[in-house]
């Protein structure tokens, strides 16, 4: 999915395209159908600038009617970084994602402890399996009212978690101040992820880690064609 | 307006002289009018006529085997094997900084993307060289710079991936911003911004033109004083994703033949894109309407039109009767563009308010009529001499190591570089933070290296030697991450050089610059010039020309990092070391005086040492390698354990006379590197070595979580880390 100002598209379409060898097809922000995918990634970028609010614009795109339709049909929705951001605004997925807390951008590499494996987005981990991802954003800070980030916990909607190479989920090796070190999450459902840390970044290991090829093959391997909207 | 009529108040807001306005006068045969006379100031400014400089810089090589574009067109282009050319260029936004950091340095990164794309390059990495007064003092500089540079570079989605940063009391009023944007694009879709063709379209696209940044260029070209911050309005303020949509519609555009040349919009606005568009075709002239330029605010006259700097904008020279493919394209992306005008064979450059003509020029008036300035110069005092006989001698040199290790210019830039986006593009295999960093170029083996560099307190001591180091050390940057050296961009900030003392710098410079890159085979392919960087007088900057440099490497797989690697290795020392303390951090940080000279510099011994670390890296002799530069060769040494998370353990260091224990230690001697080797492939390296007459000798072994030379120090990798990281915090 390319929104104007999108710009991990391309990084997202290299990873499917080249190292995964999925079917790959591009989908613009004025669109009206998906084109017969069956997963939609929402890549990482500054939709509309994001000079509002991250996401706040790019949740009223024409293209986001369908997804969501798509969504409630039970297509797969992956939305990574600024994809996230923009399906939390579109309701979803519950949360915020608010300035991190140290008030700056914050580029470099966390580790995550996969605590769901059961999802089509993260079969090939395995649980509590710890894969190291890079971050890339100035807005990460997962934000959710008590009532619905216990709900998260208690349904097993966290997906990621920000932790130390040990595994260990300590305040330390939270790069962004986010809730319970909330990295990703997924919805009731189970179809619909999001989450701040950049796996097309990391499928190749000359670019430092080969980690993120486990989710994209993932979904792949269901035989899928991924789009990236 | 005659002389007598044209008060001197009008010229200089113009930032023109008296002698300037009589040539004009004459040339024209009448006096200018006032729209003419603000285009004819902005481009005769300094910052866009090169009047001071442009007689120096034909000293500098710009040609070689690899260029396919040199100095005259938006950027630089070489090529670099596989079809592909790498397009880059280093500009300086010094004097908009200063006064507001944030979007003095936003814009500064967008205007030199839009020279990039203007070339028909993607842009695929940036890299920013800056200069600030000490910490604390300069902290709203340094914290506006950077997060202005993150917000642009970020928000467009191109990796900031290199650049350096230093601190000196000389740039306390007159930061230094230079931003440097490397692209790629097929060989056979380089563009170049000439307006050829009569009768083709021009059309204005990107942003609607509003009044920000009239007289930006020539602000750019006086001195800042008590008033600079009413020069506020002259500085633009940055939109990236306006940008990032010009950016993927030029990328569109590059892929039809509707379009003849792409040309930004930067300084002196439409003005100078039109008339550098124009005046790089013999004969060519162009007429423009501002009555059909998109404004973003009304009531603006032809004056205001022609001399904003709005930024984001782009001049496209569009085949005639292909306007409407251009403009399809474009409201593809939102984007706005506008026909403003046309190409003529009549030499002119003719601005019409609807059907009346406000202002006529001969383009080669604006871009070439400035009277070129020839300027006294005198060598200042030479600088207070290093009696090394007089210096204490090194009491520890671990203490020693841990205050350089926090003093501000060599500490971790880890708190700059992870504010900066550095792997967007899915293409980064050597990050920022050791020596250059390397790009690979997708669906080839091709790795593109790049850096920048310049040891300004060198420069200061010897202008001429301290240009010749920065080329030499940006080629061993390059050569550390076993890439070979192949074209450079350079941006040279000096003072005012009315000042026969700063006049005198800038020949210095250049002479040193034209003298290392012809050594080294190295053509300096574009550039910038930025004078006049003071303060009311006061406090100037040191000469400091940055050198961008970009490198190859055929196999990428073969590329080196700075960082040790495995348990074992053999830790060497590439080169040998003399008693080079002149101009050193050490002497600044533990002695308090920056004295001496800077290092000799021997351009064929750093030719040899570099080939022969390009030979080992080849040969997969190395396991990583690290060039010796500020600091010396303990504190790259420190940098090699603490980038790669590993110790080292050495026996003491024992120099032979007559090199003393604090030159081998922290001595910044040129032409060295560190590097570690597996055990096996030593007799090898040894034999390259001899073979290339360079020296190589051990320090240690690596391993364990400690730095120690036996009976002398004994650090862990933590305390060197904290040491390390804490430089910029305060």
């Amino acid at each position: 999915m390319v929104f104007p100002g999108t710009w991990s598209d391309r990084d997202c379409g290299w990873v499917i395209d080249q190292v995964v060898g999925a079917q790959l097809q591009y989908l613009w922000h004025k669109d009206a159908d998906l084109k017969g995918c069956d997963c939609v990634i929402l890549p990482g970028g500054f939709a509309y600038g994001d000079y509002l609010r991250t996401g706040a614009i790019a949740r009223f795109a024409p293209v986001m009617q369908e997804i969501g339709e798509f969504a409630d049909r039970g297509g797969l929705v992956w939305g990574i970084c600024n994809g996230f951001q923009i399906l939390c605004e579109a309701g979803l997925l519950p949360g915020a994602l608010i300035r991190n807390a140290s008030l700056e951008y914050r580029c470099e590499w966390t580790h995550l402890s996969v605590e769901r494996t059961d999802l089509a987005f993260t079969s090939q981990c395995v649980e509590r399996e710890v894969i190291r991802v890079p971050i890339s954003h100035g807005e990460g800070s997962y934000f959710a009212e008590p009532a619905v980030l216990s709900r998260l916990e208690q349904n097993g909607q966290v997906v990621f978690r920000y932790c130390d190479a040990g595994g260990r989920v300590v305040p330390g090796a939270n790069p962004n101040g986010s809730l319970h070190n909330i990295a990703g999450i997924i919805n009731k459902r189970g179809n619909v992820l999001g989450m701040m840390p950049h796996p097309e970044r990391c499928a190749e290991p000359e670019l430092g880690g080969a980690d993120g090829l486990k989710l994209f093959r993932s979904v792949a391997g269901r035989g899928l064609k991924v789009l990236v909207s | 307006m005659s002389l007598d009529t044209v008060d001197s108040r009008r010229l200089r807001e113009v930032a023109l002289t008296p002698e300037e306005y009589r040539v004009i006068v004459e040339k024209l045969r009448r006096p200018p009018n006032a729209v003419e006379l603000g285009m004819l100031g902005v481009l005769w400014s300094e910052h866009c006529s090169y009047k001071t400089s442009k007689a120096l810089l034909r000293r500098l090589p710009s040609t070689g085997e690899a260029v396919l574009q040199g100095p005259g067109e938006n950027a630089g282009a070489v090529e670099i094997g596989s079809g592909w050319a790498a397009v880059f260029k280093i500009e300086s936004h010094n004097h908009p900084s200063a006064i507001e950091p944030y979007q003095g340095a936003a814009t500064g990164v967008g205007g030199i993307i839009r020279d990039v794309i203007a070339m028909g390059a993607r842009p695929i990495a940036l890299l920013d060289s800056l200069r600030f007064g000490p910490l604390p003092g300069s902290r709203h500089h340094f914290d506006g710079v950077v997060a202005g540079i993150g917000g642009y570079g970020n928000c467009i989605g191109i990796p900031t991936v290199g650049g350096e940063v230093y601190f000196d009391e000389c740039y306390a009023n007159n930061p230094i911003v230079n931003a440097m944007c490397v692209g790629l694009v097929r060989l056979d879709r380089l563009m170049r911004a000439r307006a050829e063709g009569t009768g083709n379209s021009l059309m204005l696209v990107g942003a609607d033109t509003g009044r920000d940044g009239i007289h930006g260029a020539s602000f750019a070209s006086v001195e800042l004083d008590e008033s600079s911050s009413e020069r506020r309005p002259a500085v633009q303020v940055g939109n990236p994703f306006l940008e990032k949509c010009l950016l993927e519609a030029c990328m569109d555009l590059a892929q039809t033949d509707a379009v003849v040349a792409v040309q930004d919009l930067g300084a002196a606005g439409l003005t100078s894109s039109v008339a550098e568009c124009a005046g790089r075709v013999p004969g060519a002239g162009a007429r423009i309407d501002v009555s059909l330029v998109p404004r973003r605010e009304r009531g603006m006259t032809p004056y205001d039109v022609m001399l904003s700097e709005s930024q984001e904008r782009m001049l496209v020279v569009v085949q005639r009767g292909r306007e409407s493919e251009v403009e399809r394209i474009f409201s593809t992306w939102d984007l706005t563009s506008a026909v403003i005008g046309d190409v003529t064979d009549d030499g002119h450059l003719t601005v019409f308010d609807q059907t009346q003509v406000v202002a006529r020029l001969p383009i080669e008036l604006l871009t070439d009529g400035a009277p070129p300035r020839r300027l006294a110069s005198v060598a200042p005092d030479p600088a207070p001499s290093l009696r090394l006989d007089s210096l204490p001698p090194l009491v520890d040199p671990g203490e020693s190591l841990l205050r350089l290790l926090a003093s501000p210019n060599l500490c971790s830039r880890r708190p700059i570089i992870r504010r900066y986006d550095h792997m967007v593009g899915d293409a980064t295999v050597v990050a920022p933070g050791g020596d250059a960093a390397l790009l690979r170029i997708k669906g080839t083996r091709l790795g593109l290296a790049m850096t920048t560099d310049c040891n300004a307190r060198y420069c200061h001591l010897d202008p001429n030697l301290g240009a010749q180091h920065a080329v030499a050390e940006a080629a061993r940057n390059i050569v550390a991450t076993g890439a070979r050296p192949l074209a450079v961009t350079d941006c040279l900030n000096l003072a005012n050089p009315d000042r026969p003392e700063v006049y005198w710098e800038l020949e210095e410079t250049i002479a040193g610059l034209a003298h290392a890159c012809r050594s080294l085979e190295l053509p300096i392919v574009s550039g910038n010039v930025s004078l006049y960087n003071d303060s009311a007088g006061t406090s100037a900057i040191h000469p400091t020309p940055v050198v961008g440099m970009i490198g190859v490497i055929d196999d990428y797989s073969h590329r080196l990092e700075a960082g040790l690697k495995h348990e074992g290795d053999f830790v060497l020392l590439v080169g040998s070391s003399l008693n080079d303390l002149g101009g050193s951090e050490y002497l600044k940080v533990e002695h308090g005086t920056v004295a001496g000279r800077p290092p000799a510099l021997d351009l064929a011994r750093e030719a040899a040492v570099n080939r022969l670390i390009l030979a080992a890296a080849k040969a997969g002799q190395l396991r990583s390698a690290h060039d010796c530069a500020d600091g010396g060769m303990l504190v790259a040494l420190a940098e090699c354990c603490l980038l790669g998370g590993m110790g080292v353990r050495c026996p003491a260091l024992r120099p032979e006379a007559p090199l003393r224990l604090d030159a081998a230690f922290f001595g910044e001697t040129p032409g060295r590197f560190i590097v570690s080797v597996g055990s096996r492939a030593m007799p090898e390296l040894q034999t390259l070595a001899r073979r290339h007459h360079v020296e190589i000798s051990l320090l240690g072994m690596a391993g364990g979580d400690t730095v120690e030379f036996e009976g002398q120090f004994r650090l862990s990798l933590d305390q060197m880390r904290q040491a390390w990281e804490g430089g910029l915090l305060h």
